[in-house]
């Protein structure tokens, strides 16, 4: 036995690692520079940020549950680029680069898998779509190609290529296209984040916003009031709710999204697959499970409950992708609730109340822009309202002025 | 599958409904302002309480009002447009009551 084994096998410092936990729970302080309203992947991102670029470290992450148990726990992990607007494409890009460095940055594996996404086109007006944001990603570095069915097939080889009446014509190929271990996501940056000073309460909830003459102040929790100079806002569905509390409203409705996944089966498919036509995608995880995803409930709901009609017709249009699939087992599903906004766009940046900065409208596209909401809302945070101008197309009163920047197409059903 | 109501239909699956967003008064296009026009297109109540919706049954092409929680999604009334106070939502809009009744 190679004598360097042994040394390991009698180790006590390996393979464990040294800071492997979060610091123990520590009482509510009066007051903190920052107070961070939600404690899933953007929420602690920006903690993260905000230690390591900025020395803002007196900052408190409330958390009504636990780290991350909200929709950075229920996403299907797609992490990508391919989107239609110059605004979007130059945001998630930046975010898919700092995704590519997590795992050495955090010196913790996040489990980042880049594989590919794979679009399907069924129409010729998708493969028009298809052309346009081709070249809209090339021209900001991404690496996207319009392909056609032979080079599909050989992608792809147990697709469908002729699902009912929608034939497979063409396909939007995002050679950037990747997943992550999303828990990870967010004990990376949770743990990261602590190390440098910042406290992550978890099961603190906030019940309202202190303002005075415009101006936030402090938070009110289950566990006691808190004053704060800043408040950050990054509870996904549950925006409005917030912002209510703040006193304002938001341009967003709240509906339910629901995923599952299958048994394990052997290795068969590396993309990750999408039909926006069939309001379907699907992706084998490196455990050898089949996440299938898809569209949006019909209808605006706080419940994360998963019903039997979404399940029928989801399944139905992944059988008809892949017809193999007929023959497995459920093993699990779930559903969040998301904070839709009508241009599929998120609403980030200055709110109606001085000093409360938002995070929101991130509905069902917003695991992969974790890491740039992080930076960007830190840059704000830290330089005290400057909006930094990655998110400025996303401002709230767009809706206002009619200046949506909208993804529609490049955001349904793929996430 | 879960079922609704339908006032013209009786009891019907859930996946013959369309739902049609919440009753609200439509300012008048041509007066209000980019403020006002924008609150009605795009903010609507998102909170957790019981709402008036306009729900489609795309079958017959009939629309009507539901009555429906927020976050139990439990549906407590459905009803024929006819029973709401027409003046709630179309007050602002010259002549788009009488559209509606003819
Ligand atoms: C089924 C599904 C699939 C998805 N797939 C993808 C995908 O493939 N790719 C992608 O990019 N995105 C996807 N998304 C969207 C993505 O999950 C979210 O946009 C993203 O996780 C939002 O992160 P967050 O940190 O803002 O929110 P969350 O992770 O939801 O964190 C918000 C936290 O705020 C807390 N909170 C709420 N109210 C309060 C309060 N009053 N006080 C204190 N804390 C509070 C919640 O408990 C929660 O933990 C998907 C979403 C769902 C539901």
């Amino acid at each position: 036995m190679p004598f360097s084994l042994l040394k390991y096998g009698l180790n006590n410092d390996y393979p464990f690692e040294k800071d492997a936990d979060l610091p123990p729970p520590v009482p509510l302080k009066s007051h903190y520079d920052v107070v961070i309203i939600g404690g899933g992947g953007h929420g602690v991102a920006t903690a993260y940020y905000l230690a390591k670029y900025h020395g803002i470290t007196n900052v408190a992450i409330l958390e009504k549950g636990y780290l991350g148990g909200g929709n950075t726990a229920r996403n299907t992990a797609v992490i990508r680029s391919n989107y239609l607007t110059s605004e979007g494409v130059k945001f998630y890009a930046e975010s898919v680069k700092l995704y590519q460095e997590l795992s050495n940055e955090f010196d913790f594996n996040i489990m980042y898998s880049r594989r590919g996404q794979l679009t399907l086109a069924h129409t010729d007006s998708a493969i028009r779509a298809f052309r346009q944001r081709t070249e809209v990603n090339k021209h900001f570095g991404g690496k996207t190609e319009l392909i056609g069915p032979q080079e599909i097939r050989e992608l792809v080889p147990t697709l469908n290529m002729n699902p009912g009446h929608l034939p497979v014509l063409a396909g939007l190929w995002h050679m950037d296209g990747a997943t992550a271990r999303h828990d990870a996501v967010a004990w990376g940056y949770a743990k990261g984040a602590t190390q440098r000073g910042a406290e992550l309460h978890q099961l603190t909830e906030v019940t309202g916003i202190k303002t005075e003459n415009g101006k936030v102040v402090g938070v009110k929790t289950n566990r006691g009031d808190v004053g704060c100079g800043v408040a950050v806002q990054a509870v996904s569905g549950h925006s409005s709710l917030l912002a209510e509390m703040a006193g304002f409203r938001l341009p967003i409705v709240t509906y339910p999204l629901q995923a599952m996944v299958t048994q394990p089966v052997k290795p068969f498919l590396n993309p990750l697959v999408s039909s926006p036509a069939y309001h379907c995608y699907v992706q084998q995880t490196g455990r050898g499970e089949i996440v299938i995803g898809g569209g949006s409930d019909p209808y605006p709901l706080y419940g994360t409950r998963s019903d039997l009609n979404l399940k029928e017709g989801l399944l139905a249009h992944a059988i008809e992708l892949f017809p193999f699939m007929a023959n497995l087992k459920l093993m699990r599903q779930w559903a969040g609730i998301t904070d839709m906004t009508s241009d599929y766009s998120p609403i980030m940046g200055l709110s109606p109340v001085e000093n409360y900065y938002l995070d929101a409208g991130w509905g069902t596209w917003g695991f992969k822009s974790t890491p740039i909401c992080g930076k960007t809302m830190a840059e704000l945070v830290a330089s005290g309202g400057k909006v930094p101008d990655l998110i400025k197309p996303f401002a709230m009163d767009r809706f206002d002025t009619f200046r949506q920047v909208n993804e529609m197409g490049a955001t349904a059903a793929s996430h | 599958m879960k079922i609704i109501n339908c006032p013209l239909n009786g009891p019907r699956n859930a996946s013959e409904f369309v739902y049609g967003g919440e009753v609200k008064q439509m300012p008048d296009p041509a007066a209000c302002s980019d403020r006002e026009w924008a609150e009605y297109v795009f903010y609507h109540y998102n909170g957790t309480g019981e709402v008036r919706e306009w729900w489609l049954h795309a079958p017959s092409g009939y629309w009507f009002i539901v009555e429906r929680h927020r976050v139990t999604g439990e549906i407590s009334r459905t009803y024929d447009p006819s029973e709401l106070d027409q003046g709630e939502f179309f007050a602002s809009v010259p002549g788009a009551a009488e559209e509606i009744n003819s």
